[in-house]
């Protein structure tokens, strides 16, 4: 098995620094460069200043050796600096990211939470009016624009019914509840398109288990249906469940973005999005990489999860 | 006589038996979800290709005497949002930039997909090697993430919309494909045709890729679905089609800024983007019940 998670270690290398390279080619199609943005237009009052400042930052230089300094620079941790803030984007996104995080997570339990007990109702009572009505409902789910349905939550909860806040993350010193009922719209916005998935998953993969042989037996051994359900049936009926989950929190760093920015969670997504506005590149291109980046290492992550879970996968 | 077990399926009009589209014909009408979503979705290309005659306002005139009217208000079915502009006329013309950036991402996507899959799936080895490395890195960004940071750069606009999502949902199909590709190789009728002196090039394009092409088919009513979806994403932050053009994610935007005031606003755009995505995906599943050879009747 320790060979199977180096094997997987391993390709993901190439993969990593193909992102790399597409988030510094990336860069360059942008209009301009750095310094001009920097100068502002001013360019051509100083055009020796602009020549040394390009040298200054190596921007004379071929492709090839500026994106030799730019892995360089990440290898070292170091993330360019802010143009429009003039901060380190390193400690910006440190200071962002466990935001965005705790958003995620807490989507995702959100996520699970709706969907397995449903996922096991419409499973265990296939064809009945619950089922079709899941099934609907998780239709729906999946087509809704996950930016129309936090809007409506924020006008539900928020501005009619004003029992939460709709603004912001809150503050850990005022008490955990403060940030939690600051979480909890954000959360039910981008768990319930999660949900809506997921429940289908549960449903199908339920099926497929519970019609196994080894159900059968379990049943025609006389145990109660509890027991053959949780036991035998949701063990293995999870399985594709969690590993989907899994994948999906990777997609939900990045798709946090719209909710983020909707809810003003002070999160990656945010940061992200105010440096596209402004055309702050360098946060664009950082930002980009590290959302790429955690989604690469959760994708690894739940592969080898799923070999400790699954021993089937193991003598692979 | 014929035996009471087997029910065959025998067409109406001859007495054969039926082909393999009728078939999938018959499994389709029988969805009755997937028949909605058919309707819906033939309406609303009705809408778009008529929009003109069928919308009853310009959507672009604008009446700043009438800002924010109320849904039901003389004139104006759904109201108008906050230029004065009528809503219900927008929402028509909107139909027409979903529909045609679905289509065209789509079909870029399929394309270079679909071709990508071929050529690595039927030549393999280190054509196959470098070209799933490429969908690896392409599938490790965030979609939206990566979509967001290129239009970000080249500038929003429809045309650049179009591309940057065509170009970033083409893995999907070469991976298809390439499984498709991989176990149809290896078929009987492959080898006849090389035996026969068939080309490379004649085999795959006359005797694997047809029958790839339902797959394709049915991803494409899919992704359709995702394209427009992230079209209106965009168009809600901002990054896609510009105003004054009416796109149904931009004027979600627009109305969120009024949503203390004039709540009603943000409720018809996400309806219109909610039935096309929904049309969508039951005509997707229902595609797939139907074409899908695996699955036995």
């Amino acid at each position: 098995m320790l060979s199977y998670i180096v094997r997987r270690i391993l390709i993901a290398i190439p993969v990593l620094i193909g992102i790399t390279f597409i988030t510094f080619a990336l860069i360059s199609f942008a209009p301009g460069d750095p310094i001009s943005s920097m100068l502002m237009g001013n360019e051509s009052l100083n055009p020796e200043l602009a020549g040394s400042l390009r040298a200054f930052y190596g921007l004379d230089q071929p492709w090839y050796v500026q994106y030799a300094t730019y892995l360089g620079n990440l290898l070292r941790g170091n993330l360019g600096i802010s143009i429009a803030s003039r901060a380190p984007i390193g400690k910006s996104i440190l200071q962002f990211l466990p935001n965005t995080m705790l958003l995620a997570f807490s989507s995702m339990l959100v996520a699970l939470l709706i969907a397995i007990p449903i996922g096991i109702i419409s499973a265990t009572r296939r064809n009945s009016l619950f089922d079709y009505g899941s099934l609907t409902l998780a239709m729906f789910g999946v087509s809704m624009p996950s930016f129309w349905l936090g809007l409506m939550l924020m006008l539900l909860f928020g501005l009619r019914w004003r029992v939460l806040p709709v603004y912001g993350m809150g503050d850990w010193s005022e008490g955990v509840w403060d940030v939690l009922s600051h979480l909890i719209l954000p959360s039910l916005t981008l768990g319930a398109a999660m949900a809506a998935l997921l429940v289908r998953l549960t449903r199908a993969s339920l099926l497929q288990v519970l019609s196994q042989d080894y159900i059968r037996t379990a049943r025609s051994k006389g145990l109660r249906q509890s027991v053959v359900l949780y036991k035998h049936g949701l063990r293995n009926g999870l399985l594709p469940v969690v590993t989907a989950a899994g994948l999906q929190f990777g997609r939900l760093l990045g798709g946090a973005f719209i909710v983020e920015s909707i809810f003003s969670w002070p999160g990656m997504g945010k940061y992200a999005l105010y440096a596209i506005n402004v055309r702050d590149y360098p946060v664009i291109q950082a930002t980009t990489l590290v959302f790429a980046l955690s989604f690469v290492v959760v994708t690894l992550l739940v592969d080898i999860a799923y070999t400790v879970i699954d021993p089937r996968i193991r003598y692979d | 006589m014929r035996s009471r077990g087997k029910r065959r399926e025998v067409c109406p009009d001859t007495r054969k038996e039926c082909s393999r589209l009728q078939k999938a014909l018959r499994t389709f009408v029988r969805n009755r979800l997937a028949v909605i979503g058919a309707v819906i979705l033939t309406g609303i290309i009705v809408c778009a290709i008529f929009a003109p005659y069928i919308a009853p306002h310009p959507p672009l005139q604008m009446d700043l005497t009438n800002m924010h009217a109320p849904p039901g208000s003389p004139g104006h079915l759904l109201g108008t949002d906050n230029l004065g502009r009528d809503v219900l006329s927008r929402l028509i013309h909107g139909s027409r930039i979903s529909l045609s950036v679905g289509l065209v991402v789509v079909s870029i996507a399929a394309v270079i997909g679909t071709a990508m899959g071929l050529l690595s799936g039927y030549y393999g080895k280190a054509t196959d090697v470098v070209i799933m490395r490429l969908v690896e890195v392409f599938v490790a960004f965030p979609f939206l993430i990566l979509v967001v940071a290129a239009i970000a750069i080249l500038g929003p606009s429809l045309y650049n919309v179009m591309l940057v999502l065509g170009l970033v949902s083409w893995p999907i199909y070469a991976r298809l494909v390439r499984s498709e590709v991989l176990a149809i190789r290896e078929l009987p009728y492959i080898e006849a045709a090389r035996a026969i002196g068939a080309n490379n090039a004649r085999i795959m394009f006359r005797h694997v890729l047809p029958n790839c092409l339902s797959s394709v088919l049915v991803t494409a009513a899919m992704s359709m679905a995702g394209a427009i979806l992230s079209t209106a994403a965009l168009g809600f932050l901002g990054l896609g089609v510009q105003p004054p053009t009416p796109e149904w994610g931009m004027m979600l935007n627009e109305a969120k800024q009024f949503l203390r005031r004039y709540p009603w606003e943000i409720f018809y755009p996400g309806v219109a983007i909610m039935l096309v995505v929904l049309a969508l995906n039951f005509l997707g599943d229902g595609l797939r019940d139907a074409l899908d050879p695996h699955l036995r009747r």
